[in-house]
C-alpha cells in the first residue's frame, strides 16, 4: 500500500503534465512544439541506430574519461595542497581566479592550444570539472578533527595509513559534494565543447538539427541529453549512498530517524 | 562554480583553530597569496619568453595585461561588460524570485511537496545547455536567448534551497503560532521566510555563479553582444592576446561575483547564528 501510495505520487504529475501537452497539440500546426507521440518516435528513430555509435557514444566516453580525470586529479592534488598550510596560502588567491572563470571561455582557448580534437575535448571538460572537486576537497581536508590526527599520529600510523583511514573518509561528504558539480559542469562542457568545435557528437548534432529547422528532431536531442543528466545524477546517487553509507547513518541518528 | 560544500548546510561551519606548525614565525597568509599570484605570473612569462609554448598560442603574461589595459580604455570594453553584467542581473533576479515564490507555496504543504519531487528531480539535472538550438530557435540571438538559459539554470540551485529551508521549520514554533492565531501570511512572514533565509542566501550564492556560467556561454555560443561575444570575435579573428584579456577579465567579474555574493550573504544573516559566532 504504502509502495503503490509513493509511486503514485512521482508519477501523477509528470503524468498530468504529458496529457496537458497532449491535449494542448492535439490539433495545433505549431511548428516550434512537436506532438508527444511524434516526438516519441522520432526519438527512436533518430537515436537508436548509426546515430548512438556515431555521436552519442563519443560524447559519452570523453565526459566520462574527461570528469573521471578531473575528479582523480582533483582529489589528489586537493589533499596534497589541503594538507599543507603555506601550500594553501600560497595557492588559495589563484584557485579563486581559477574557479571563477566561467568554464566555457576555456574552449576558445584549448582550440587554439591543443587544436581541434578529442584531447582538447577531454581537456575542456578536466579544466571546468576540476575546481570543485580540488576546492572542496581542499576544504574537507583541512577541517579533518585535528584531535583525531594527533591520536593517529601518537598511535603510530604511517602517513599513507592516516590518509586513507583518517583523512579521505572524513573528507568524503564534501568532496562528494564537489563531485556533484563537477559532474554538471562536465556534461556542460561536453555539449559546448561539441557545439562551438566539431563534426560529430551530440553537441554539434543538436545544433545541426537546429539549423536545419528539424524541430522535432532537436526536441528528440533536448530530449536525449535531459534523459543523460537523469541517469548521470541517478549514477551518482546511488554511489554516493554506497560510499558514504556510514555518514548517513550517522545523520539519521543524529537527527533521532 | 562555488567552492561552497554541502549544498544543505546554509552557511560552512567555521573551521577549528589551527596550531602552527613550523619553525619561527610564519608568513601571513595574504603575503604567501601574493607571492602565490606573483610566482604564477612569473612562471607565466617564463614559460612563453623561454619558448616552451609559443607566443602565437600563449601570449606571456605581460602582453595579456597590458591587453588588458588597452581594452580598459575603450568604450566597446566597457559596453560589453555592462551588458554581460546586465543579462547576469536579470537572469538572476527572476529566477530568484520565481524560485521563492515557487518554493514559498509548494514547500510548506506535504502533499506538493510529494507531488512535485519526482518532477524536479527530472527536470533539475537536465544540463541548460541542452536548451540553446530552442533559445535560438525562439527568440534569435537577441538577451531573451541567453536570459532563458540563465533562468533555467539558477531557478533550480534556488528553488532547492528554498524547500529545503521551509522544510527546516521548528514544528513546534510552527504549532505555536498557529495556536496564537497567526494567519498564513503572517507565519511565512515571522516564522517560514526567517528560517529559510540562510538557505535562500546559500541558493542565491550558488545561483548568481551558475548565472554567471550560463551567461558567458550564452553570448559565446549564442552571441548577442557582451564579453562572450567579444572573446568568440577575438577567437575567429585570430586576435590571440585580445582572447586571453578577455577571458582574464571573465574570471575577474567570477570572483567579484562570488565576493558581493558571499558580503550579501553576511548582511542579510546578521543577526543569524552562524555569522555572529564568526564575529565573536
Amino acid at each position: 500500500m504504502k509502495v503503490l501510495k509513493s509511486i503514485a505520487y512521482a508519477v501523477t504529475l509528470p503524468a498530468l503534465l504529458i496529457l496537458l501537452w497532449w491535449v494542448l497539440t492535439i490539433d495545433s500546426t505549431n511548428f516550434y512544439v512537436p506532438k508527444p507521440g511524434e516526438l516519441a518516435t522520432t526519438f527512436v528513430d533518430t537515436w537508436f541506430g548509426e546515430r548512438f555509435r556515431e555521436d552519442v557514444m563519443p560524447s559519452v566516453a570523453r565526459f566520462a574519461a574527461g570528469t573521471l580525470l578531473a575528479i582523480v586529479l582533483g582529489i589528489a592534488a586537493g589533499v596534497c595542497i589541503g594538507s599543507v598550510r603555506w601550500l594553501r596560502s600560497l595557492l588559495e588567491p589563484m584557485l579563486e581566479f581559477f574557479r571563477a572563470i566561467p568554464p566555457p571561455v576555456l574552449v576558445p582557448i584549448l582550440m587554439v592550444l591543443i587544436g581541434i580534437n578529442d584531447r582538447m575535448k577531454i581537456a575542456v571538460i578536466v579544466f571546468g570539472a576540476i575546481w570543485p572537486v580540488l576546492l572542496n576537497t581542499i576544504e574537507g581536508v583541512r577541517a579533518v578533527d585535528p584531535v583525531l590526527v594527533d591520536t593517529a599520529r601518537t598511535y603510530g600510523l604511517s602517513r599513507w595509513q592516516r590518509l586513507r583511514t583518517l583523512v579521505l573518509p572524513s573528507a568524503a561528504p564534501q568532496i562528494a559534494a564537489g563531485v556533484r558539480q563537477a559532474l554538471s559542469i562536465g556534461l556542460i562542457l561536453m555539449v559546448i565543447s561539441e557545439m562551438f568545435a566539431s563534426s560529430s557528437g551530440l553537441g554539434f548534432t543538436i545544433v545541426l538539427f537546429q539549423r536545419s529547422f528539424a524541430v522535432t528532431e532537436m526536441w528528440s536531442g533536448i530530449v536525449l541529453l535531459g534523459l543523460i543528466g537523469v541517469a548521470v545524477s541517478i549514477v551518482f546517487q546511488v554511489c554516493e549512498r554506497k560510499i558514504l553509507h556510514w555518514y548517513y547513518g550517522q545523520k539519521e541518528v543524529q537527527h533521532g530517524r | 562554480m562555488t567552492a561552497a560544500a554541502s549544498t544543505s548546510s546554509p552557511v560552512s561551519p567555521t573551521s577549528p583553530p589551527r596550531r602552527a606548525h613550523g619553525r619561527g614565525a610564519p608568513l601571513p597568509s595574504w603575503v604567501l597569496g601574493v607571492l602565490g599570484i606573483v610566482g604564477f605570473l612569473a612562471t607565466w612569462e617564463l614559460v612563453v619568453r623561454s619558448g616552451l609554448v609559443e607566443a602565437e598560442y600563449l601570449p606571456a603574461a605581460s602582453a595579456v595585461l597590458r591587453e588588458i589595459a588597452e581594452l580598459a580604455g575603450t568604450s566597446e570594453f566597457w559596453a560589453a561588460l555592462g551588458r554581460t553584467v546586465r543579462t547576469w542581473a536579470i537572469g538572476l533576479a527572476i529566477a530568484a524570485s520565481a524560485a521563492v515564490v515557487v518554493g514559498l507555496v509548494i514547500g510548506p504543504s506535504r502533499f506538493l511537496r510529494r507531488a512535485t519531487h519526482s518532477t524536479i528531480e527530472f527536470l533539475r539535472p537536465i544540463p541548460s545547455v541542452a536548451l540553446i538550438p530552442l533559445a535560438v530557435l525562439l527568440y534569435g540571438t537577441s538577451m531573451q536567448s541567453t536570459l532563458l538559459l540563465v533562468v533555467y539554470a539558477a531557478f533550480w540551485q534556488v528553488l532547492i534551497q528554498v524547500l529545503y529551508g521551509v522544510g527546516d521549520v521548528d514544528p513546534v514554533a510552527s504549532d505555536t503560532a498557529r495556536s496564537f492565531g497567526l494567519g498564513a501570511l503572517a507565519r511565512i512572514r515571522h516564522l517560514t521566510w526567517p528560517t529559510a533565509l540562510p538557505y535562500v542566501m546559500t541558493g542565491l550564492r550558488l545561483g548568481a555563479a551558475v548565472a554567471l556560467i550560463l551567461t558567458v556561454t550564452g553570448e559565446l555560443v549564442i552571441g548577442g553582444g557582451g564579453i562572450g561575444t567579444e572573446i568568440a570575435l577575438a577567437n575567429s579573428g585570430g586576435a590571440v592576446p585580445q582572447m586571453y584579456a578577455l577571458v582574464v577579465v571573465a574570471g575577474l567579474i567570477g570572483v567579484v561575483v562570488n565576493l558581493v555574493a558571499r558580503v550579501v550573504e553576511r548582511r542579510a544573516l546578521h543577526w543569524h547564528v552562524s555569522v555572529r559566532r564568526e564575529a565573536l
